[in-house]
């Protein structure tokens, strides 16, 4: 896996708050048995019309929107069903990090796995970045600062686990792999304390 | 002497292989582990890129249940699946099962249905266990005292690998219940109206416990719909305490421990409820006998009204707008007398057994309303054989409604089971998100009994006129 430490994008804004990943990517595209290609239906029903073409009005389909990597979004993103076929979808169109006031907890952890990056900001700066699509913003890792025009930068918290696989391309299979003596010994102990078991 | 500790603190810590650092989360041991057709195939993709099998296959569970069909000729053969992408996801799964060992209730086999149904249904869901599945309604199992929580695809991988997932401590919310149900208001009701007062988000980063006499005296089936709509509020789980009443529900079920080995489970999970004395980081109080059945008119589960209420009114909200928009609803307006088109009783939240006794109690002897689809799709194979044993499904099909096999169906309606454009439908299931039930779909959430009189008088009603 690549190990990010930084970079560097104009925003593009999507400010809805409670955007449930139905949204990001509709339940008909699931069918799919692979991860890749999901980019092109991401927000599948606001961005395309009855007639599949796309609307001129929804903010990905405008020209300055073109190229953009860092998505300011409202508050509570990613609510709903635990697919991870939504961060799949964002990824595969291109996105490495979501701003926003608050995430899911399930979307939090999915997008943390796939390397797009969850950055809490406080109101003050959320309301900032939405009075001002195109933003150039930078995501640093190494500092967990977000750095907005002029010079200014805001902290956003990232537990020191999940900055350590971003940063060192670790993926957590491998981690928990490599503390299988632990597991195995959980399991003897386990075996020798309880019968319940749900074989029946 | 142990300080006194919550139901999550007495199941999260024995499954703790290695607790949280300030450097890495907890490793945290699974005990069952569910999967189902949408969001195992990639995880089975990582094993077998990585060379790896499943760890413990006899504590791995799989159904189907997301894309397949609900009309018996395409189950059980007559006519093919008709949409072939999820042809090949059951065929897929079917191939993993049975290459990493995975026991698998397949399309036709007698006992499948709704992963969050027969979990408990089957007597795989336990007190005291941890239950994951790719699907956020994991936190249905809660009802039974378990730690049960929805997972990515990623870690599905992750649990199929090494039974294990990296996770954070959440935080307990307790929500107290007090007061009695009034005749003609549900479970569904209730936790409709948690999230109302709590919002979507109101939940994130918090395990819930309900607790308090209300949630004491509901039987299994509605301690599952409270609890699998614990994730609308934003918590990845919800749980109750394991009393007699889980007891009485597990007892005899085919995968509980059985004779000398029953008597043992009893007796440690005496020991899972809350302590006196215990600490919450939150608590809430909601008064269950002021409430009124409760109806959704928006476009998340959080947008709630009682039945006999108006929408309310919140200029210069953009966002409520447009969701009103969506609706087809102006502020101020009641919901009730609102015309539908389809109803629809299932899904993991309302497609029990004694949800389709509350549906049929109200169309025994009545007529679905000219012009008004409705749809009943048991939870499982196992509710539909109870349900026809009480003849429940001459009752739905005498008053015109529809009698599928079971499925999540239109809940998310990935099987083709949709509703068109436009259109309203009144449903028990749970979420109400803009095209959740089909691209333009109008979604009203409400218990099985609102469901079934709106379908008799082919306008949202309240169901206490009814009675
Ligand atoms: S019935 Fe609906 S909510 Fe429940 S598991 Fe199926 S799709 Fe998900």
């Amino acid at each position: 896996m690549d190990a990010i430490k930084t970079f560097r994008s104009r925003t593009v804004v999507l400010a809805a708050s409670d955007v449930d990943t139905d949204q990001i990517i509709p339940a008909r595209f699931l069918t799919t048995t692979t991860r890749s290609g999901l980019g092109a239906n991401l927000f599948a029903d606001w961005r395309y019309g009855s007639d599949g073409a796309a609307r001129a009005d929804f903010v990905l389909n405008r020209p300055e929107a073109q190229g953009c990597t860092i998505l300011v979004a409202g508050n509570n993103f990613g609510c709903g069903s635990s697919r991870e076929h939504a961060p799949w979808a964002l990824t595969d169109y291109g996105f490495r990090a979501v701003v926003s006031t608050q995430f899911a907890d399930i979307f939090r952890a999915n997008a943390l796995k796939n390397r797009l990056v969850p950055v809490i900001v406080d109101q003050a700066t959320h309301g900032w970045l939405v009075e001002h699509p195109g933003a150039d913003v930078t995501v640093d890792l190494e500092s967990t600062t977000l750095m907005l025009p002029a010079g200014r930068a805001v902290r956003f918290p990232l537990e020191p686990f999940a900055r350590y696989c971003l940063m060192n391309g670790v993926d957590e299979l491998g981690f928990l792999l490599g503390r299988q003596t632990e597991i195995v010994a959980y399991e003897q102990r386990l075996r020798s304390a309880t019968v319940a078991s749900v074989a029946g | 002497m142990d300080s006194p500790q919550t139901l999550f603190e007495k199941v999260w810590r024995p499954h703790e292989v290695a607790a949280e650092t300030p450097d890495t989360p907890a490793i945290l041991y699974i005990d069952l582990h569910l999967i189902h057709e949408v969001t195992s195939p990639q995880a089975f993709t990582v094993l077998r890129e990585r060379g790896l099998g499943v760890r413990r296959p006899e504590l791995t569970f799989a159904t189907m249940d997301h894309s397949t069909p609900t009309r018996t000729e395409q189950v059980f053969g007559g006519a093919p699946i008709a949409i072939e992408a999820a042809a090949r996801q059951v065929r897929e799964l079917e191939v993993n099962c049975h290459a990493f060992g995975v026991e698998l209730l397949g399309l036709r086999h007698a006992r499948r249905g709704i992963v969050h149904v027969i979990g408990p249904e089957l007597g795989l869901t336990q007190p005291g266990k941890t239950v994951v599945c790719g699907d956020s309604h994991t936190s249905t199992h809660g009802a039974l005292g378990a730690l049960a929580f929805g997972i990515g695809t990623t870690e599905v991988g992750h649990v199929l690998a090494t039974q294990c997932l990296l996770q954070k401590k959440p935080r307990t919310l307790a929500i107290n219940v007090n007061g009695r149900l009034a005749a003609g208001v549900t479970a569904k009701d209730l936790i409709l109206a948690i999230i109302g007062t709590i919002g979507v988000a109101g939940g994130t980063g918090f395990v819930i416990e309900y607790r308090g006499a209300t949630i004491r005296a509901l039987d299994m089936d509605e301690r599952m719909t409270v609890c699998n709509m614990s994730i609308e509020a934003g918590a990845r789980a919800g749980m109750i305490a394991p009393d007699e009443t889980t007891y009485a529900y597990l007892a005899g079920r085919l995968r509980v421990p059985q004779g000398e080995a029953w008597e043992q489970a009893l007796e440690e999970w005496r020991q899972l409820p809350t302590d006196a004395g215990a600490r919450f980081d939150k608590e809430i109080d909601i008064d269950a006998a002021a409430l009124e059945p409760m109806v959704t008119y928006g476009t998340n589960p959080g947008m709630v009204i009682p039945i006999s209420g108006s929408i309310p009114q919140r200029p210069g909200d953009a966002m409520f707008a447009k969701s009103l928009a969506y609706m087809g609803f102006e502020p101020g307006r009641p919901v009730a007398e609102q015309p539908v088109n389809v109803v629809f009783v299932g899904s993991c939240t309302n497609g029990r057994l004694s949800d389709l006794r509350d549906a049929a109690s109200l169309l025994r002897g009545r007529k679905v309303a000219p012009g008004v689809q409705m749809l009943v799709v048991p939870g499982s194979k196992e509710v539909k054989r109870a349900a026809e044993a009480e003849g429940l499904h001459t009752v739905f099909l005498e008053a015109g409604a529809e009698w599928r096999e079971p499925g999540c169906s239109m809940c998310l309606g990935m099987n083709g089971d949709l509703v068109p454009k436009g259109q309203y439908a009144v449903s028990t299931s749970n979420r109400n998100f803009e095209g959740r039930q089909g691209v333009g779909a109008r979604t009203l959430l409400a218990s099985p009994l609102t469901a079934a009189a709106s379908a008799v008088r082919g306008r949202v009603t309240d169901p206490r006129e009814l009675l």
